[in-house]
Order: C-alpha cells, then sequence, then structure tokens
C-alpha cells in the first residue's frame, strides 16, 4: 500500500507526496501529458527532442544540472508515445534546489538557439546508434506504420526520420512549449523523506506564481478495428531472419489490457513459458522469442517476436505460433498456470516499489491514468482474471484479421 | 518578491557523517560465509551464492561461462523446465552471472516463498548434471546471438580494446568465438562443475526483509554441502597488451557511427591512487557534468554520450573513455579527448568545480546507500576483495579532502596520450 497526499494549486498544478522517513534522501518527479501521440505527422520526434532541450537552460538559470550536481543531486528524463516524464533525485535537506530549477523550467525556457542546434545533432546521433546502426533496429519503425493507420503511435518517440529532427525549427520548440508544457497539464510528485506541509509551501512559492496555460484537450484519431492481416516482407543485411507479428489489444485501463497482460506471461514470460518451452526448446524452430506489449496508455500491440534458428522455413515457424496460439484459444489454462503468472505479477509489483524513484514515478503515471489510487488496485484487478477470461480474450484478439505480421529477411 | 536566478541555500553534501550500515555476518556449519543486509520495507529478498569460478579457472574458453549458464538446465531428478517453472510459479527469479574471478547464483522472491525454493537450489549446486540435448541447443543458440552482436560496432570495440590492454590470454582480455562454442564438450561442464561449484568455494550474500528462519535454513540446505573444503587453485595471468597502441577496423562498410575505445592500464583498487583517481575520473568522463560529456556531446553534438570510467576488476585494470560518435566526427572526437587530458595535465581544477564534483560524488554515494539491494552489492563489493568498511570511510575522507594539486599530480601520472590504446570501429 503507498501511501500519499494530494493538493492542487490554484494555476492547475497537481501535487502528490509520498512521505518514507527509511531514506535520507527526496525524490521530485515533474511528469507533462505530452508525448510522442501529440506530434504532428510531418514533426515527429518533437516531445522526445524536447526533452533534451529542457536541460539547456531556463529563463532564469543558465543550467540545469550543475546546480543539481553542487547539492548532491543527480537526474534524467524519459520520453514515451504517452507521456514525458523528468526526475531528480538529491539529499532531502537540498530539496529547495530541484524546485527552484524545476518551476523555472515550467516557468519559461531559455530558448537557446545554441542548445538547439547541438541537441539536434545529439539526438540524431542518439537515431544513429539505436536505430540505424544496429541489426534490426528498424523493426519497430516498420511495424508501427504497418499496424497503425491513423493513430499517431504509428510513428517511434525518437521520430519517423532523422529529416524531421534536423528540421525542427525555434519556434516550433516556443509553440510546443506553452502548448504542452504548463502548470495545468503536469503532475509534480515529491517522494522520500519529506513533510507534506514544507511541500505544501515549497510548492506554492515555486510553482504557485505560473501562468496556469490551457488545458491540453487530447483528440487523437484513433485506430479503427482492424479487419483484414495485414503482412510485410523486408530483406535487410542482417545474420538471422527475424518474425514479428502484433495484435491490437487494449487500452491501458480496460480489463482486457490486464488478460492480455497475463497473456504474455503464459506465452512468453520466463524460460517456462509456452513459446519458449515449445518453439525455442522442443521444436528449436527459434533461438528466441519473446512475447510483450508496450504498457501503451491508448490501444496497444501484442507482439510476439523472435529469430529463427538458421535453415528453419519461416511459414513453418509462423505455424508453428498459431498452433501455440489456438490452443490457448481453445483450452483453459489450469489453475495452476493462471497462479503462476499471477504470483509473478506480484512480485513485479513488489519490486518495482522497492525505490522512492520508482514510487514517485508510477504514482505521477496513475494520476495522469486518472487517480494515484490506481496504483494500489492494480493486483486486485490481475487477481479477478479467470480462465474462461483468457480464453474469451484470446479468441477476441489473436484474429488474424487483427494481425499484422513482418518477416524480416537476412538478405 | 522570489529571486529566480539565485540557488536556495543548500547543505554542503561534504558535511555531511555519511555511516555504512553494518553487515551480519555469520557462518554456516561448512564453513561458508554469509553477510546478511536486513532492511528495506517490501516484502522481498535477494539472496546470492558466490562461487570462485570465474573464467579465471577455465582450462578452455568459456567453460566456466557455459558452466554457470547451464545451471539452470537439468539435475538427475528436474528437467530445465521443471526447474525453471519451480522458479517462476513462485514469482521468483533465478539468475546466474559468471564474471572474470567470481560466478553467481541469485535469487530474488517474495520473502514468504524462500522456503520452498531454497531446496531447489541446494540441488542444482550438488546435482547439475548438464544434459547433452541442453548443450546443443545452448550451442546453437548462443552460435545465432553472436552472430548478430558481431554486426555491431560497440560490441566489437568493447573485445578488442580489452584484448589491446590485457592481451587475449588473460581472462579479462579474452573473448568468445564460434568455433569455442563448437569445441565444448559435456564432460568439461561436469568436471569444472564439480571442482568449482558442488566442491568450490561459496559466500553467500542475502539482503531484503529476512524471515527469522532464514540463517537456520541456509544451514539445513547448504551447511552440509562439501564446500569450502579443496583449495582453490593459485593461478597467476600476466598482462600482454598490444605492442600496436592505435587501431581501426571496417566491421560495416555502411557504418555511420564508429564506436571509439581509448583505455590505459591503471592499478587494483588496493593502489593507493585508486580512489583518488576516481575523483579526477569523475571530472574527466565520470558523470553528465563532466568535461568529456560538457565538450564533446554538450558543446559539439558529436554523440549521444561519452564515459570515461575505471573497469571494475579484482586485479590489475584499465581506465577506460568509451563512446560512439558520427562516422565523419571520429577523428575529431578522439582529438578532444586528448585535448580534455591535456588541459588536466596542464590546469589545476579550479575549486568551484573541484567542490561541485565532490559535492556530487557524495550525494551519489548517499543516495547509493538506500535500500538492502544496493547496501549488501556495496559489502559483496568490499567482501570479494578482501576490502572492509574502512574502505568506505576512506573513500569518503578521500573525497571530502583531495586537493586540486593532488588530482594534477594524477593527471600528469596517468592521462599521458601516449600511454592510452586507442580504438575505432566503424
Amino acid at each position: 500500500m503507498i501511501e500519499y497526499n494530494r493538493f492542487t494549486l490554484d494555476n492547475g498544478l497537481t501535487v502528490l507526496v509520498h512521505e518514507d522517513t527509511a531514506t535520507p534522501m527526496a525524490v521530485v518527479n515533474v511528469l507533462y501529458d505530452v508525448g510522442a501521440r501529440d506530434e504532428h505527422p510531418n514533426k515527429t520526434g518533437f516531445a522526445h527532442l524536447f526533452e533534451h532541450l529542457m536541460f539547456g537552460g531556463s529563463i532564469n538559470i543558465a543550467d540545469y544540472d550543475e546546480p543539481l550536481q553542487r547539492a548532491g543531486g543527480d537526474n534524467n528524463a524519459y520520453t514515451t508515445n504517452d507521456l514525458t516524464n523528468y526526475y531528480c533525485q538529491l539529499p532531502a535537506q537540498n530539496i529547495e534546489t530541484a524546485f527552484w530549477l524545476e518551476s523555472d523550467r515550467m516557468l519559461s525556457l531559455a530558448f537557446s538557439e545554441k542548445s538547439l542546434s547541438v541537441q539536434r545533432k545529439v539526438v540524431c546521433e542518439e537515431f544513429r546508434e539505436h536505430y540505424i546502426n544496429k541489426p534490426y533496429g528498424d523493426v519497430w519503425k516498420q511495424m508501427r506504420q504497418l499496424a497503425y493507420t491513423v493513430h499517431p503511435y504509428q510513428w517511434m518517440t525518437i521520430g519517423k526520420e532523422l529529416s524531421h529532427v534536423e528540421n525542427a525549427h525555434i519556434d516550433d520548440v516556443k509553440h510546443f512549449f506553452f502548448k504542452h508544457y504548463r502548470p495545468v497539464n503536469a503532475i509534480l510528485v515529491v517522494a522520500g523523506n519529506v513533510r507534506t506541509e514544507d511541500i505544501k509551501q515549497l510548492a506554492e512559492k515555486w510553482f504557485g506564481p505560473i501562468p496556469m496555460g490551457d488545458k491540453y484537450i487530447r483528440c487523437l484519431p484513433q485506430e479503427p478495428v482492424q479487419d483484414l492481416a495485414r503482412r510485410l516482407t523486408i530483406e535487410a543485411a542482417v545474420p538471422l531472419d527475424a518474425f514479428v507479428k502484433t495484435w491490437h489489444m487494449d487500452a491501458r485501463l480496460n480489463k482486457g489490457y490486464y488478460t492480455a497482460d497475463l497473456i504474455t506471461e503464459i506465452l512468453g514470460g520466463g524460460a517456462s513459458s509456452r513459446l519458449y518451452q515449445s518453439l525455442v526448446k522442443e521444436q528449436k524452430l527459434f533461438s528466441n522469442l519473446d512475447c510483450y506489449h508496450f504498457g501503451s496508455l491508448d490501444a496497444g500491440l501484442l507482439t510476439i517476436e523472435g529469430k529463427l534458428v538458421k535453415g528453419v522455413d519461416i511459414n513453418k515457424a509462423e505455424q508453428a505460433i498459431a498452433e501455440q496460439i489456438a490452443q490457448i484459444q481453445e483450452q483453459p489454462v489450469s489453475i495452476a498456470e493462471l497462479t503462476k503468472v499471477k504470483n509473478k505479477t506480484e512480485s513485479v509489483i513488489a519490486f518495482e516499489d522497492m525505490s522512492i524513484m520508482s514510487r514517485a514515478s508510477s504514482l505521477a503515471m496513475y494520476e495522469l491514468m486518472g487517480d494515484a489510487s490506481l496504483m494500489n488496485t492494480e493486483l486486485e484487478k490481475y487477481q479477478e482474471i479467470n480462465p474462461q477470461d483468457i480464453v474469451d480474450y484470446s479468441k477476441q484478439i489473436f484474429r488474424e484479421s487483427n494481425s499484422n505480421t513482418l518477416h524480416y529477411l537476412a538478405k | 518578491m522570489l529571486n529566480r536566478k539565485i540557488q536556495p541555500t543548500i547543505t554542503d553534501a561534504v558535511s555531511f557523517d555519511l555511516k555504512l550500515r553494518t553487515c551480519e555476518q555469520y557462518q554456516l556449519d561448512n564453513k561458508v560465509p554469509v553477510y546478511s543486509m536486513n532492511a528495506g520495507t517490501q516484502d522481498v529478498l535477494m539472496i546470492e551464492w558466490v562461487f570462485k569460478a570465474g573464467n579465471w579457472f577455465e582450462q578452455k574458453n568459456i567453460v566456466a561461462g557455459t558452466t554457470n549458464f547451464l545451471l539452470k538446465n537439468g539435475t538427475s531428478t528436474k528437467t530445465a523446465y521443471q526447474i525453471n517453472d519451480h522458479f517462476e510459479f513462485y514469482g521468483a527469479y533465478l539468475n546466474r552471472t559468471c564474471y572474470n574471478e567470481t560466478a553467481s547464483i541469485t535469487l530474488h522472491c517474495l520473502s514468504k516463498h524462500f522456503n520452498e525454493l531454497l531446496p531447489v537450489v541446494a540441488e542444482i549446486i550438488t546435482d547439475s548434471i548438464f544434459p547433452e540435448e541442453e548443450l546443443i541447443t545452448y550451442q546453437q543458440n548462443q552460435k545465432q546471438k553472436l552472430s548478430v552482436n558481431l554486426k555491431k560496432c560497440d560490441f566489437i570495440a568493447n573485445r578488442l580494446i580489452d584484448e589491446y590492454v590485457y592481451g587475449f590470454h588473460h581472462p579479462y582480455g579474452k573473448y568468445t568465438s564460434t568455433l569455442d562454442y563448437d569445441q565444448l564438450n559435456r564432460a568439461e561442464l561436469i568436471e569444472f562443475f564439480k571442482r568449482f561449484y558442488a566442491e568450490g568455494h561459496c559466500t553467500i550474500f542475502t539482503a531484503g526483509k529476512i524471515p527469522s528462519n532464514l540463517q537456520s535454513q541456509l544451514n539445513k540446505y547448504f551447511g552440509a554441502l562439501p564446500l569450502q573444503q579443496r583449495a582453490i587453485p593459485h593461478i597467476q595471468y600476466n598482462l600482454q597488451s598490444a605492442v600496436e597502441k592505435k587501431h581501426q577496423i571496417i566491421n560495416d562498410e555502411n557504418g555511420v557511427q564508429g564506436a571509439i575505445r581509448i583505455a590505459r592500464p591503471f592499478p587494483n583498487k588496493h593502489h593507493p591512487d585508486y580512489q583518488k583517481t576516481q575523483i579526477l575520473n569523475n571530472i574527466f568522463g565520470g558523470f553528465f557534468g563532466s568535461r568529456l560529456m560538457s565538450n564533446i556531446r554538450e558543446d559539439k553534438g558529436y554523440t549521444y554520450g561519452i564515459h570515461s570510467y575505471i573497469q571494475n576488476h579484482m586485479g590489475e585494470t584499465a581506465w577506460m573513455i568509451s563512446t560512439e560518435a558520427g562516422r565523419d566526427v571520429c577523428e575529431a572526437t578522439i582529438s578532444e579527448v586528448y585535448k580534455e587530458m591535456e588541459i588536466l595535465r596542464n590546469e589545476v581544477v579550479d575549486e568551484d568545480e573541484l567542490s561541485l564534483v565532490k559535492n556530487y560524488m557524495l550525494g551519489t554515494v548517499l543516495g547509493d546507500l538506500d535500500g538492502p539491494f544496493q547496501l549488501i552489492a556495496r559489502w559483496k563489493n568490499y567482501v570479494l576483495n578482501n576490502l572492509d568498511e574502512q574502505y568506505f570511510y576512506n573513500s569518503v575522507q578521500l573525497i571530502k579532502n583531495t586537493g586540486a594539486e593532488e588530482l594534477n599530480v594524477l593527471a600528469k601520472k596517468y592521462l599521458n596520450p601516449e600511454e592510452f590504446y586507442e580504438l575505432t570501429v566503424i
């Protein structure tokens, strides 16, 4: 049970405080309700580029990192398709430095041309390092384009192509900032050795004066139900054939999401999972095989992905996966197997909640989804799922017409 | 009126009284030492069995790593599937890792389930049989994985730079080829297992919310095993560093980035320069605000990241600079690295920068002392390197008290480009 206090400033900034006196540290986590899904299709990669620019100086403070490091702190940030999250950890007695830094960059960035030109290059190198200069690096670029016809999940957070990042202009940066980085679109979570009363004062002092801004109303095109299977074959300079297949699944808060999560565990969670045991160990069709989803807030993709043992025909491998899917659609899982994946889920949650940093980011995430208290009822939602739910949901999503198949072949 | 230009008052981390929480120690009946850190709020537990079974002790490449990897793949009463299913049923993770001197089995579980899990760990340690079929699958899949990794410039660079510094015959310098996998045989694994696990030397580390009967249960399942009886073989390896210092490899004609590694040999943790050099390393390339990051990423945008670090080895080690940079700016990146070395040799670090780095380092230490797993990791590092808690307090004192002049002496001693090996892999 993760406890917290919540209050809202007049400018709409939501603040959550999680007190933990067992640690000497404090975490300040600021989540902005903007991700790659909120980008214009011709200016992709922007939310992530923007995350870099948030370290390039704010209106009153030339350098973000240096004063934080001087206060014994450390920080980082990440951007997903759904959201952007900034966090810093520092000795609790120095927490005001984090308020000073985070509030100033919420007030306004410096919008330095130099920072923009350098970070464009840095992000292009990040793009090259992870998505161009690595074998199979463009698998998700291809799969997203195949699986999504209208929803902005059709591009990765790094962007559709380098040119979108290269062409980012300072006016785009300003526009993006004042549209999304306003108190009313942000959630502040403070966790660690702090008292809510003190945090209230600090929040009022540093964040209170920032203009509220306009609430960003998200209206994204929702992906229509897919009613025809899509297939794509690509040849590339890679050593092994790879197989990737996805099926559309439910959005984050729907019951189907929790069922899909357990299905991925049954099929691909660990060395005793069905796909690994059958297709890697027994039939020796794949040298590795994973089943997962990204935890997307909007309707996401359940994915099965693996590399084929050299010499195996990819159609035969695909057929073997289809047999496993038919099995989960037709035969209810045993209570023992269902208990296993629920135990795993319980364990994952317990380990995740060990650090204050992870507790802070989870609270922010659940608050974004509607209510931080959802964090404490998560396990119950998994416990409610029964064998028939697994069968029903497998039948619902594992339709061929709902699937996207990528054969990524060695040239 | 709020003045946003001025940083709020801070407490210098230098003034913190950092205390390392003590670790409880006891021995099982067979003299196996156990280190225990009872802390944390979640009902979780970590137990690590560390064996002197690293690749230091193998006669043939990859035997130690393979033995370690296949520990979960079969005993005389359980198949690989049954072993995995047992741990996964309880939501537990059983991992194994092979290092140079040591090799580990690590269990993470909810505290309430440990009793069901210990007997199977004991079975693995005493009765692994390395089925031929499992070995064949492993060989095939590892070779496939290797074929993918060999396409990556950073993977190639990491292997080669170690070879240049330590020599291919040194455990820190060798790496694996397809042929090594082909030449493995089951008998060697069984022999290595018997000598270095079943009859080997073990140290146990536990952390988390420790159940009150953990000690007695550990003694029940592990206290009667024939461990700690045979002497650990004394094997000495000498460094055989490469003659040629500068290397360029084209691994992929179409590569758009180069993996750059620049490294020099460096003394082990017991050397008087080791801890002080950590401060110099932080200034140079050890954190986000370091000179290498500020110059090469934040000013020039040549790379997504550049870091320097002292490799975490028990023996004589290496000081390494590592980055992936745009293909057309690799040379410029390397020359900037040497420029930063030169500045550190020629100019004394100013007090402002030094105090920032000291505060940052001590703040990080404070954060690292938070949580049972971080604490036991620190203790493990000390125990396995024959250090004690005094090392921690010395290190804190050194961070607080080392002056800029002393760092300049170290820069002059160690940051000389002619002593570095340099490699670019495209």
